[in-house]
């Protein structure tokens, strides 16, 4: 399984080493949904070479900026993000936690002030990277699931 | 932390050491003007928001005699009926708008978050006076300055908390201010009502030592301070099991017949069984002291958010 089903980019950004099961929250997170410009492959349960499946995400024509890449760290640690100039991978980066996520994940407990009709995001606070602890900044609860809390 | 002038007082996680001991000491000194021994008006002209979305007597009226006693003035509202509130109006708009009938605001809101929401959108100082099952700083407040005046300090102090030390969150609370000080601690509560393992990991990570029991009546003796909470029906499912409990941790003068001379018991009030009434004239009984302990306690927050100091 050397050639994948959807061919190499010529431009733009490759998500690689998504859990699998992830890639369409990867999009979520970042925010690409139906109106982008270009073409965005998603290529689900890809045999991988480390951890048995994976998951990709190719955005053609676009180079993600880092920053923002890294608020899919929170539901895909391991992730790599290549930028793709000309069919070459011209820069390589892995993704780090952010310290503070906001706007991007919904708050676990029903009754804290940010799931109700106020003006605000939620904001939540990294407590540990490994294993993953995330504290809302407002009610101070400990979030359980983050991948069922991605908004 | 910085400066105190404007400073939010919204979770006792934001006090350090320093700040506590800098508000036990100016509470000390407000003592005398609390009971009306002293007048003395430094906030005259200043006027305190008091917005209780939800009814608590006590907290209200003690931080509007403090504001009082010291010369300023309160508006604001007991219950959300009757006001835009109930018309659907936002927290954030109410605030936004209370910021300019007032210098500072003091909120008590049944939702977890509320005060630090309402501090993003003011920059009048917020005293958080209890958020839902969150934070109630000025009750730890007040419970650290009874021991801290009852005791001549908390160092050193033997300290026990006993009853739902699950859900209580004034347990909560105290136990990470008290991680603050060289204490030791003891929980007291029945298995299922224990204290939460991310309170307890927080006091164990800053080297208090703590030990965690069911029996109130074997640590009696050894104790400063007795700090017992109310055990709520509702928690048990089975009504006997509940006066079971009930009963084992109802602290009475028998039970405190082996206690030091100088033990003091506490509660947050109000009492149901848990504290019996025989225990009221003994020297032990503080809890209406604590409760008094609530006036100086919010005189010398306000003095210091809206005056500056330390």
């Amino acid at each position: 399984m050397r050639d994948l089903k959807v061919t190499p980019i010529k431009n733009g950004t490759v998500i690689d080493h998504i859990p699998t099961g992830m890639a369409l929250k990867v999009l979520r997170v970042l925010g690409i949904a139906g109106d982008v410009a270009s073409t965005v492959s998603v290529l689900m349960h890809v045999p991988s070479k480390h951890r048995g499946w994976k998951d990709i995400v190719k955005v053609e024509d676009r180079e993600l900026n880092p920053r923002e890449l890294n608020k899919i760290a929170l539901i895909a640690p391991d992730a790599t993000i290549n930028i793709i100039r000309n069919y070459n991978v011209a820069e390589k980066h892995t993704v780090t936690l952010p310290e503070r996520a906001v706007g991007i994940l919904k708050c676990g407990n029903p009754n804290c002030i940010t799931n109700g009709r106020e003006p605000v995001e939620s904001v939540f606070l990294v407590r540990s990277k490994e294993p993953l602890r995330l504290r809302c900044q407002y009610c101070d609860r400990e979030l359980e699931d983050v991948a069922t809390a991605i908004l | 932390m910085g400066g105190w002038k404007g400073r939010d007082v919204l979770s006792i996680a934001d006090f350090s050491r320093k700040d506590i001991d800098l508000v036990l000491k100016t509470a000390k000194k407000m003592v005398p003007i609390a009971r009306g021994e002293r007048t003395s008006r430094p906030l005259e002209g200043r006027i305190l928001a008091t917005l209780f979305y939800e009814p608590s007597t006590r907290t209200r009226l003690s931080f509007e005699s403090a504001m009082k006693r010291l010369g300023g003035d309160v508006v604001g509202f007991t219950s959300a009926e009757g006001t835009s509130v109930q018309k659907g109006e936002t927290l954030a708009d109410t605030i936004r708008m209370v910021e300019s009938y007032s210098d500072a605001i003091v909120l008590r809101h049944p939702q977890e978050g509320a005060a630090r929401l309402a501090a993003d959108f003011t920059e009048r100082p917020v005293v958080n006076a209890g958020d839902g099952a969150g934070q109630h700083p000025t009750q730890t407040l007040l419970d650290l300055y009874t021991m801290w005046d009852e005791r001549g300090g908390i160092d050193g102090a033997k300290i026990a908390l006993v009853g739902d030390l699950k859900y209580g969150r004034t347990v909560h609370s105290l136990t990470y201010a008290l991680s603050n000080f060289p204490v030791d601690l003891t929980f007291v509560a029945p298995s299922n009502l224990q204290m939460p393992k991310e309170v307890v990991e927080h006091a164990r990570a800053q080297g208090v030592p703590l030990a965690m029991t069911e029996d109130l009546t074997h640590v009696v003796p050894d104790l400063d301070v007795l700090y017992v909470t109310r055990i709520q029906k509702e928690r048990f499912p089975d009504p006997q099991e509940y006066a079971k409990v009930a009963g084992t941790y109802r602290v009475d003068a028998a039970l405190l017949r082996d206690a030091k001379k100088g033990l003091i018991v506490m509660h947050p009030l109000p009492r149901v069984d848990e504290v019996a009434p025989d225990v009221d004239p003994t020297p032990h009984a503080r809890y209406f002291e604590q409760a008094f302990n609530g006036v100086p306690v919010r005189m010398a927050l306000l003095s210091l958010i809206l005056e500056g100091g330390g």
